[in-house]
């Protein structure tokens, strides 16, 4: 036993560096008592060496802690997708006006951290126990740093409500584990997914509903409808570099752990046409795409326009998750991927505009594209990116996901094809607005040039470059994203 | 200095395509003041490339048949995507219509343009590097790429230079085309998929192996594809090669796009964009479809005539010019669409050439409202009268433009227009005359409403006192227009120059279509016989 939890520990390296580094964090905090870099230092030389032993895990497959956790390339992938977000985001919160408004000091840094934690271990679970114990430990994180401009009451109340959905969506979730615990009568994964296939189902509407269930829980991570309510609230009253953190971490920390709950768990044909996960997927994600695009048309602010843009993007990769192969999954890794980079990059520059102007709103930013070239041609980049324009990163991932759409013939997915790419002719629009904004709307007066500073355009290149090269040359992503999804043995 | 020339030699149409994406790059970070600098260095690049496109012109060698000066290097592994560009004559005719048209657009905002000309000029040589691309891709992703990334500079050349409704035309334009596109990119995946399946063919032999993008080994397999997937795929591949073209009734974009857009862009638009949509279907629909062209072509010929008389008919009522102008090309490119469904030798001759012939005329058309819009700022045929009088120079060129997009016998319009009427009559395609006969009527119609618009602008009396003072044409104005008068000409004159050079990639579109067309018909047996045959069991 003792030799199991020694040997356990030995594969936990990077968490547990993560979970000193957190602790170092808030000591340096205590000791300095005023807002300083040096925290945010601690921060990133602990993510860095957390990278390195992240690194050195590519290419084991074990579990450990008495199958709790797994350690695997796909685990791997997601760390790794994890920490570089999270690096952007100490970097996004460091040159935020926003962030400086805040009554705390470094407070920010460890709860950051204390999130990336939480979804290295969701990314690794493979117990139902643990998939709710990570999901609450990021859901608990994302509470307060929502609400972390305490004098703000917009950011208030994005806790306040982001709360109560989160706690209602975490007890559905934790009542249809009990459910499938109660048929199967194990907790594992792995192990539910061997007695599903050596035992005739009978119960399919007990397994329909837990599924479903569990599904909220999810759902509600990765913000797909129905379980989308929150979003636009939450992002829109968050502090930018929260929200894009939300949108990024916590959201591909919901995919890691969904993709693996029904890929390890349901993926047989049998149990697939019996328990009819797939079709809940596919519902899930058309109501996403339409909802979300559809929507987002209306929005005036940026911000509320990226969250109805998020919505619309699980949309798109949960229709990978549909396809339920080892292509569709490919697709999925390749698709969040080109997410952080897009993503993070949409989100900087809101910063850096919300930096300036104080405001999100879409009608303030008329003619901003020349008043900072550089910013204005930055956002075009990501925003045609997240539209799915070819030489960008985002083309790459809509690509595949509906390559994989198309070869698929069990069932027949194409016309799903065809709905999500029509899907993102609507995205176009909104998306071009934001362009059309900064570009061919005249202000109604001549406004000032606005300059910035080398960080914050070093930052942003660091985002926009690779959203354009790995447009053009995407081979590493796919050998990254090939390797990632062997364990899953899917054909 | 022979290993430099042949290098050059290799890669010339790399070097075509990059030379004004790479080089345009330094504009943007130019000073502002430097105005004069950045419109002599862009005018400068273009030429250079358009002296680049002479050597191609000049080296392609008419008599081979298949594609030349191809350079294919590895892209992406995964997908066997290649950088892969090649040309056939019908793409050199294109791609030099591209360099010889950018230029003289360049030249025509010279004047007209003040408002943020380093993006403005920046934009035209990027739209100029991915119209080549498009032209000579041999990639199935690359020819994507090219294709969709053009909307970008051409939506922002219609949202920040146009006039008034400038914005509602460049969403508008952006979200048509868009449609198109992305039924495109679900047909090129789906084709690629549907030729790796097995029981897709007849002949099992026939399926891919692997999973390729490349337009020359896909244009042997697709043929045989079973006739209802086929047509599947034809449709999601044409329809946005309608949309592009435009063909009647997927047009509304036009008028708008075409009206907002500032001169040059009304000039690129209707000389270049709108021949990607017929290069596509002479590149891509025919040739990898042909049992679903044939089954369809009645339909495509009914919207081609369909699409010759109405935008002829509604460009007589039309009391802008430029709007004129805009739906005479839907009349245009609907003989265009006329000619590569009767698929014969020389309607789909007359097709290429015409989309040379339209891509001059309709552009100096283009060019020459835009001229008088500067004048006076209308461009309201009911404003003017009597110009004739005031500027002769114009008004001889504005007749002798007109009277080549009627198709004055001597003049370019002439010879498109006649080989697509006469290939069209004798078509066993489209096995009715009555295509030919309706069309020809749009021929009359075109001479009714340019005419008629030639007779209320230029000819009677000077009664707007505005109109009394125009100054008749510039230098760079001028300098605009005699190119093109001289290819309005010598084509006219003389079009074996051209016509030579796309003799045997059009032989060979239709010689597949022709060995297509047989095998299908041996496969129809074969698949009768069968079904007798299982019956009989």
């Amino acid at each position: 036993m003792q030799n199991l939890i020694l040997y356990s520990l030995s594969n936990f390296i990077p968490e547990t560096i993560l979970v000193v580094t957190i602790i170092v964090c808030i000591i340096a905090d205590l000791i300095i008592r005023k807002k300083s870099f040096a925290v945010t230092f601690v921060a990133i030389v602990g993510l860095v060496l957390s990278f390195v032993f992240v690194v050195k895990q590519w290419g084991l497959s074990m579990s450990i802690f008495s199958g709790m956790l797994a350690i695997d390339n796909y685990a791997v992938f997601f760390k790794l997708l994890f920490i570089i977000s999270t690096l952007f985001i100490l970097l996004f919160v460091e040159t935020s006006k926003e962030m400086k408004t805040a009554s705390h000091k470094n407070e920010h840094v460890y709860l950051i951290l204390s999130l990336t934690t939480g979804a290295y271990l969701m990314a690794s679970s493979v117990n139902l126990i643990m998939m709710y114990i990570s999901l609450e430990m990021v859901s608990l994180t994302s509470y307060i740093l929502a609400g972390y401009l305490k004098k703000d009451k917009r950011s208030t109340e994005a806790a306040i409500k982001y709360i109560i959905y989160g706690a209602a969506s975490s007890g559905i979730m934790l009542y249809g584990m009990t459910l499938i615990y109660g048929y199967t009568a194990t907790m594992n994964i792995n192990e539910i997914f061997l007695y599903l296939s050596k035992n005739p189902i009978t119960d399919t509407p007990v397994l329909l509903a837990s599924v479903i269930m569990i599904s909220a829980g999810f759902g509600y991570k990765i913000s797909s409808v129905p379980f989308h309510f929150w979003t636009p609230d939450v992002y829109e009253g968050a502090p930018i570099p929260i929200t894009a953190f939300l949108a990024v971490t916590s959201s591909a920390a919901g995919f890691s752990v969904l993709v693996r709950f029904f890929l390890v768990g349901f993926a047989n044909t049998e149990i697939i046409t019996a328990v009819k996960w797939q079709e809940v997927i596919i519902v899930f994600s058309i109501a996403s795409m339409i909802i979300g695009n559809f929507v987002a048309v209306w929005q005036t602010s940026l911000k509320r326009l990226l969250a109805y843009s998020s919505i619309a993007q699980s949309g798109y990769i949960l229709l990978g998750l549909a396809v339920v192969n080892s292509a569709g999954l490919f697709a999925v890794i390749l698709y969040l991927s080109a997410y952080l980079f897009m993503n993070l990059g949409a989100f900087y520059v809101t910063i850096l505009i919300h930096n300036k102007l104080g405001t999100d709103n879409m009608d303030e930013m008329d003619g901003l594209g020349y008043r900072s070239p550089f910013i204005g041609v930055t956002m075009a980049v990501f925003m045609f990116s997240l539209a799915g324009i070819p030489a960008t990163v985002g083309f790459i991932g809509k690509f595949y996901i509906f390559s994989a759409l198309i070869n698929t013939n069990s069932p027949n997915l194409t016309w799903l094809a065809v709905v999500g790419l029509l899907n993102s002719v609507v995205s176009l629009f909104f998306y071009v607005k934001v362009l059309k904004h900064m570009f061919l709307n005249k202000p109604e007066k001549p406004l000032p040039e606005l300059d910035y500073g080398y960080a914050n355009i070093l930052i942003t290149l660091l985002l926009a470059v690779p959203t354009i090269l790995f447009g053009l040359y995407f081979t590493p992503l796919l050998r990254l994203a090939e390797n990632s999804i062997k364990i899953f043995g899917l054909n | 200095m022979e290993q430099l020339s042949k290098i050059l030699y290799e890669n010339i149409l790399t070097i075509l395509i990059f030379i004004p994406i790479i080089f345009s790059l330094p504009l943007l970070f130019l000073k502002k003041q430097s105005e004069k600098f950045i419109k002599i260095y862009s005018l400068l690049l273009s030429l250079i490339v358009f002296i680049f496109s002479l050597f191609l012109f000049l080296k392609f060698n008419p008599d081979v048949e298949g594609y030349q000066f191809i350079v294919k290097y590895k892209w992406i592994s995964f997908l066997n995507a290649d950088y892969h560009i090649g040309i056939d004559g019908i793409s050199l005719l294109l791609i030099m219509l591209t360099t010889f048209t950018i230029p003289l657009s360049i030249l025509i905002s010279w004047q007209s343009v003040n408002k943020r000309i380093k993006l403005y000029y920046f934009m035209i040589l990027i739209l100029e590097g991915s119209l080549i691309g498009v032209f000579s891709s041999l990639d199935l992703l690359l020819f994507y790429v090219f294709w969709e990334f053009i909307l970008i500079p051409m939506y922002f050349m219609i949202g920040i230079w146009g006039s008034e409704e400038r914005v509602y035309a460049a969403v508008k334009f952006f979200l048509y085309t868009m449609i198109g596109s992305v039924l495109l990119i679900i047909g090129v995946i789906w084709l690629v998929y549907s030729c790796m399946e097995k029981d897709m063919f007849l002949n099992a032999e026939n399926a891919l192996r692997k999973f390729t993008l490349d337009i020359t080994q896909l244009d042997k397999i697709s043929p045989f594809l079973q006739p209802q997937r086929q047509i599947l795929l034809f449709l999601l591949f044409t329809i946005g090669f309608l949309i592009k073209i435009p063909l009647f009734p997927f047009h509304t974009w036009l008028p708008d796009a075409h009206v907002q857009a500032p001169t040059a862009g009304s000039v690129i638009l209707a000389a270049l964009l709108l021949k990607m949509g017929t290069y596509g279907l002479l590149r891509f629909s025919v040739p990898l479809f042909p049992v679903a062209f044939l089954t369809l072509t009645p339909y495509l010929a009914v919207l081609a005539v369909v699409g010759i008389i109405y935008g002829a008919l509604v460009s007589i009522v039309q009391k802008d010019m430029k709007k004129l102008v805009a739906f005479s090309s839907v009349s245009h490119m609907g003989f265009i669409v006329l000619g590569i469904t009767a698929l014969t030798q020389e309607a789909v001759q007359g097709s290429v050439i015409q989309m040379v012939n339209h891509g001059l005329s309709t552009g100096a058309l283009f060019m020459l409202v835009g001229m008088l819009y500067e004048r006076r700022h209308t461009k309201e045929i009911a404003q003017f009268g009597g110009i004739a009088k005031v500027m002769p120079v114009y008004a001889g060129i504005f007749l002798v433009v007109s009277l080549s997009s009627i198709g004055l016998p001597g003049l370019n319009g002439f010879i498109g227009e006649f080989l697509i009427l006469l290939g069209a009559f004798g078509s066993q395609n489209l096995k009715s005359i009555y295509y030919s006969v309706f069309s020809a009527t749009g021929v009359i119609l075109s001479a009714v409403y340019l005419l008629w618009m030639y007779q209320r602008v230029f000819t009677g009396p000077v009664d707007k006192d505005e109109n009394k003072n125009l100054k008749d044409i510039g230098k760079i104005e001028l300098a605009c227009l005699i190119p093109v008068l001289i290819f309005i000409v010598w084509i006219g004159v003389r079009p074996n120059t051209f016509l030579h050079k796309s003799e045997k990639s059009v032989n060979k579109i239709i010689l597949q279509f022709k060995n297509a067309e047989i095998i299908n018909k041996t496969r129809n047996t074969i698949d009768i016989n069968n079904s007798v045959f299982r019956e009989e069991k």
